[in-house]
């Protein structure tokens, strides 16, 4: 995880908040370094973590955790992380029978109905079972992301549906937190996009944007930081607080600053 | 403000955006008709009955029904926690539940059920739900029901908002700017003229509203008074201005390509001070010369 962000959205794995559905929205940029910061946040938090990894393999993720503290290899040995590899499980999907229910069930319909069976792997994997040893601390879903459940033609409806049931579960039942990862394509006719990523926006109660700088590629400025806190969990704090930020990514640290501020003088 | 978006009873319809919440003036309203004692039948498919009913005291929770479409809406768990019937089940059967003495139905929110049902059957439920079939003349005032809709906009075309919108009586459109919110409203009050009022408001922390002021618009810094406005026509290397001779000379110049009567007159009778042209023509061996004028036959 990145300290520096910790810093930003006032936080530490010791104290994190429970019950919120987090947002992570890229526009023009590549936001996935939010996912590898949240993995590695929540497993250091000592969460049982669910991670429906949909776009790169286990050993990328496991590389880039190795490098921000965690191993994933370790944590999925000893039952804290399960992960559920897409890019694996996709074409396994279609050398088993079809009556065993399989997360990516839709792949194998003729019209992608609805994200039931990945939701019930997701409550299979975080319902928390009493068995005596040592809980975890709460339960954590964590999704890269869900921009690739709508190009492989599912609806938004549908995604809307599938982060609908594991708010009410995780978040609302099991007092959890949901993370996932949405990208905005910018496009003015992708109206399935801009559904899918409205829709999360006003269940989420707190928005990551990474986005581009609007002139262009920079070598020392990798984009710009928008964190917007909304639907405040308690009645009597502010609504609707925004910060913004510029931030440069390292090999294991990130470096924010002010937009004002030049970026040398970090 | 909210007792005029609660005066006119029928379909009251919230819009708000990711930027501009409505839920916090829907639960205001909401707090405002569970004051004036009525019951108030909350279907709530977005968030969970101890979100919702967060920030109310006791005496607006006693006044409050909450049918749960949070938990369960498709039917997905096992055993089911869903609300029999689905969400259109669920809908109607708050028609039936307030037969007696006025309420308020409060959808949290209309943009869940429009994705979930079809356009046309939900706008007849609406109609159904807010009494909208029987004359105002036959309507008791203790009989009339307000329903309360949040709409998150961006979420729908233009034809479903569109459908909504002839449907309300109200319609309140959250905006704001500077960190502070507006509501932009229409009343459509029958045999009238539609009204609209724009209203800047608050929503405090135990859900009553307050008005507030338009804010100002941070004046543009002031223009520059210190340097005086440099006249660029100054020291320049070519002259822009014209004598009173040469204004005169120019105004009273004909164009070459206007034509006037003067110059009518000028060509049919070319005059003695015009020069005169000859064309000195060599004809060829092969020339066919026709003394004929060849405009003869034109009718002009």
């Amino acid at each position: 995880m990145f300290p520096e962000l910790n810093n930003l959205l006032n936080t530490t794995p010791e104290g994190a908040e429970q019950g919120k559905l987090t947002l992570l929205c890229d526009a023009k940029t590549d936001g996935s370094f939010l996912v590898h910061h949240f993995l590695s946040f929540y497993l250091k938090a000592n969460c049982k973590v669910c991670f429906v990894a949909l776009v790169q393999s286990f050993s990328h993720y496991n590389m880039v955790g190795q490098k921000l503290g965690v191993s994933l290899t370790t944590a999925r040995e000893r039952g804290q992380l399960v992960v559920l590899e897409g890019l694996k499980s996709a074409v396994d999907i279609f050398f088993r029978p079809q009556e065993e229910p399989h997360p990516l069930q839709f792949l194998r319909e003729a019209n992608a109905g609805d994200l039931q069976p990945l939701y019930a792997f997701v409550r299979d994997a975080l319902e928390p079972v009493d068995c005596g040893e040592a809980a975890w601390r709460c339960p954590v879903l964590l999704v890269d992301d869900l921009s690739v459940l709508l190009s492989l033609g599912v609806g938004p409806v549908a995604v809307l549906d599938f982060v609908h049931y594991c708010r009410a579960t995780v978040c609302r039942e099991w007092k959890g937190n949901v993370v996932a990862l949405v990208h905005d394509s910018g496009d003015a006719e992708d109206e399935e996009s801009d559904v899918l990523l409205n829709g999360l926006s006003h269940q989420s109660h707190l928005i990551l944007r990474a986005e581009g700088l609007a002139t262009g590629f920079c070598k020392d400025v990798h984009g710009q930081l928008r964190i917007l806190w909304r639907r405040p969990l308690q009645p009597t704090t502010p609504r609707d607080r925004s910060l913004t930020y510029q931030y440069k990514i390292q090999d294991k640290s990130i470096f924010c600053c002010e937009p004002s501020s030049e970026p040398y003088s970090l | 403000m909210l007792e005029s978006l609660l005066a006119l009873g029928g379909l009251v319809l919230l819009r708000d955006s990711v930027e501009w919440e409505g839920r916090s003036l829907l639960k205001a309203l909401v707090k405002k008709s569970a004051l004036c004692g009525e019951q108030v039948h909350v279907l709530g498919c977005e968030v969970s009955e101890e979100e919702f009913r967060e920030g109310f005291d006791s005496s607006i929770n006693n006044r409050l029904v909450y049918h749960d479409l949070f938990r369960d809406p498709l039917s997905w768990s096992k055993p089911g926690k869903a609300l029999p019937g689905g969400p259109l089940e669920a809908l109607r059967a708050l028609d039936k539940r307030t037969g007696s003495g006025p309420a308020t139905i409060a959808l949290d929110s209309l943009s869940w059920l429009l994705h979930h049902l079809p356009c046309p059957i939900l706008c007849q439920t609406l109609h159904a739900l807010s009494r909208q079939d029987s004359c105002p003349g036959d309507t008791l005032p203790g009989e009339q029901v307000r329903v309360l809709g949040l709409l998150h906009e961006e979420l729908h075309g233009p034809g479903p908002l569109g459908a909504l919108s002839s449907l309300a009586q109200t319609e309140v459109t959250l905006s704001g700017t500077m960190g502070q919110a507006s509501a932009h409203i229409l009343y459509r009050r029958p045999r009238q003229r539609p009204t609209l009022q724009t209203q800047w408001f608050s929503i405090l922390p135990d859900f009553s509203l307050e008005l507030q002021v338009e804010p100002l618009l941070e004046s543009q810094p002031p223009s520059d008074l210190h340097t005086p406005s440099v006249d660029p026509t100054t020291h320049l290397t070519f002259n822009l201005h014209l004598s009173k001779k040469e204004r005169e000379a120019k105004d009273s110049l004909t164009l070459p390509f206007q034509f006037s009567s003067e110059k009518q007159q000028a060509l049919l009778r070319p005059g003695l001070g015009q020069a005169t042209s000859h064309i000195f023509y060599e004809p060829d061996a092969y020339d066919d010369l026709d003394q004929e004028d060849p405009d003869d036959d034109l009718d002009v």
